[in-house]
């Protein structure tokens, strides 16, 4: 009884986990979803992106010979932070600003093409071997019987977890409580009324897919810690699982991607460790259909209360 | 302080206002009256910046405005109360006079929060519910209240009348004079003739983008044609 106790611990761990970091991508579909109504198709390469500056940083750290963690943890998030929020901007800049007001196909299609150019761009300056680091973060607590089945939580697990706890607060806090936070709920809500407020949407709109970004880095920076292998390609499914975690739980809901994330990330784990790990995909994006069929509002997604 | 040159306007292929001039000076209430799609929303929202004026010219206290961006010309001095209020619904009372206020510098800001609460109670009793779950009346205050945070020169007002109880009309036209005398230039549009001439200095009255008439308020509520088309005979 023991043992099969500790055996779903473990794989809730696992999955609150890889949900955690679902769920800090899922943001940066939901916020640009909720102020322009449209999916950012090249929001997975920021993350890839991210994982790749992060990598950067610390190996470029290792041969300085620096390798006291805190600095070389905060080191990899900040400068992946930065980096991908100005590829985060260049895309809304490139892709989406010029073609605002047509047809809405447009942009979809050019943010499509914008995933292409940096998938290759990547792989072409990078390589297109896969790039490898070893752990940074190692050991973790071990529960249960000596002589039977442990349940770990690795001290990476930790930092995930907590940095996403972390993140998570700070971009709640942000949006309620700031100037700009605010300015992005309006606009989001209205956009045109916002502009006649005088605010610059254009900026807002450039913010919001700049925040996306960032936490996408910081998603980037903790997966490619906990996993240690990255190549040009990883954008493309955790784009998708974090897009379905948005809409599982509500696009344009912020703590809906939260919870979307995590159900998504839970959901995974389980049914690679009671099923078959060549089935998770299939569950995660059978859960999506069903959320599609059932409540295509999603968990959290409901219809503003409005009187007219 | 506000004058509209020969002003244009498209959408798309179609024009909308033919060649438009009127004007507002410092502490009028000027009216434009006009039946639906006569092009009143259009040349208040053309004011705006959007859409644009192909072309004429819009001069605002000496500066030509025409071709600026929206966001520069709603930080000059203009305010506006667009038609069918558009607060934000998921935005408190106090997070939408917020967003009415968000070039205000912080020292004046909650003294125009006082005012505006003084103003309207009921949005003061109202403060932290939502703005989409208040009536139309309450909605029409917060959004003039939401204007009047940015301290306007000019205050614009789009049909502020619409689907509103009889009552609720009075106290919102109460409201408007009340602005007149404390010295706010206001631009009325409005359906709603009647009302809207016995209030204004002057008015214009605009059929198909296009200005027929203009004169004092008080003569238009007695002018025949004027009478027989918008005020029921």
């Amino acid at each position: 009884m023991l043992e099969v106790t500790l055996y779903f611990l473990q794989q809730l761990i696992n999955g609150i986990t890889i949900g955690s970091t679902y769920a800090l991508i899922a943001i940066g579909y939901t916020m640009v979803y909720g102020i322009i109504g449209m999916i950012n198709f090249a929001h997975g390469e920021v993350y890839m992106i991210g994982t790749y500056i992060a990598f950067m940083a610390i190996t470029g750290l290792a041969m300085l010979g620096i390798d006291f963690l805190p600095i070389v943890f905060a080191v990899a998030l900040i400068s992946s932070m930065l980096v991908s929020s100005t590829f985060g901007l260049a895309i809304e800049r490139v892709a989406y600003r010029p073609l605002r007001g047509g047809n809405r196909l447009i942009p979809l299609i050019s943010a499509i093409g914008m995933s292409f150019f940096l998938q290759n761009y990547v792989r072409i300056s990078q390589g297109a071997r896969d790039i490898a680091m070893p752990s940074v973060v190692t050991g973790g607590w071990n529960f249960g019987p000596e002589d039977g089945f442990q349940a770990s939580v690795s001290y990476m697990q930790i930092i995930i977890f907590v940095v996403t706890v972390i993140s998570m607060t700070a971009l709640t806090l942000f949006i309620n409580r700031s100037r700009l936070g605010r300015a992005c709920r309006a606009t989001a809500q209205d956009l045109k009324m916002a502009g006649l407020l005088g605010i610059n949407t254009n900026n807002v709109i450039a913010a919001t897919f700049v925040i996306g970004a960032a936490l996408a880095a910081v998603a980037g920076t903790l997966l490619g810690m906990y996993y240690g292998v990255a190549n040009a390609y990883i954008g493309f499914i955790a784009g998708l699982k974090a897009f379905t975690a948005a809409v599982l739980g509500g696009i344009g809901s912020l703590p809906g991607a939260m919870l979307g994330g995590l159900i998504l990330g839970i959901a995974e784990s389980m049914t690679a460790a009671y099923f078959s790990t060549e089935y998770k995909d299939v569950v995660s994006f059978g859960l999506l259909v069903l959320i599609l069929l059932f409540k295509p509002t999603g968990i959290l997604g409901k219809p503003e209360v409005e009187k007219i | 302080m506000l004058s509209f040159e020969n002003i244009h306007t498209h959408y798309g292929k179609i024009e909308a206002l033919h060649g438009i001039s009127l004007n507002v000076n410092e502490g009028e209430i000027v009216t434009l009256i006009g039946a639906n799609g006569a092009g009143k929303t259009t040349l208040l929202m053309t004011l705006c910046g959007d859409p644009r004026a192909s072309s004429g010219k819009v001069m605002f206290r000496g500066e030509d405005i025409t071709h600026k961006p929206t966001a520069d010309i709603m930080r000059s001095g203009i305010a506006v109360v667009p038609e069918g209020r558009r607060i934000f619904p998921g935005l408190t009372v106090t997070e939408n006079l917020h967003m009415g206020g968000f070039f205000t510098p912080k020292e004046d800001f909650y003294k125009t929060l006082d005012y505006v609460f003084e103003l309207f109670p009921r949005l003061k009793e109202r403060q932290s519910q939502r703005g989409g779950t208040m009536s139309g009346g309450e909605q029409q205050m917060l959004a003039i209240g939401r204007a009047l945070m940015s301290h306007p020169k000019l205050l614009l007002l789009d049909e502020p009348s619409l689907g509103l109880a009889p009552i609720i009309i009075n106290q919102i036209f109460d409201t408007i004079s009340q602005l007149r005398e404390e010295g706010m230039t206001i631009f009325l549009v409005e359906q709603n003739a009647n009302q809207a001439l016995k209030l204004a200095d002057r008015g214009y009255v605009l059929e198909n983008g296009k200005v027929v008439m203009e004169d004092t308020g008080a003569n238009l509520l007695v002018n025949e044609d004027v009478r027989k088309a918008y005020l029921g005979g």
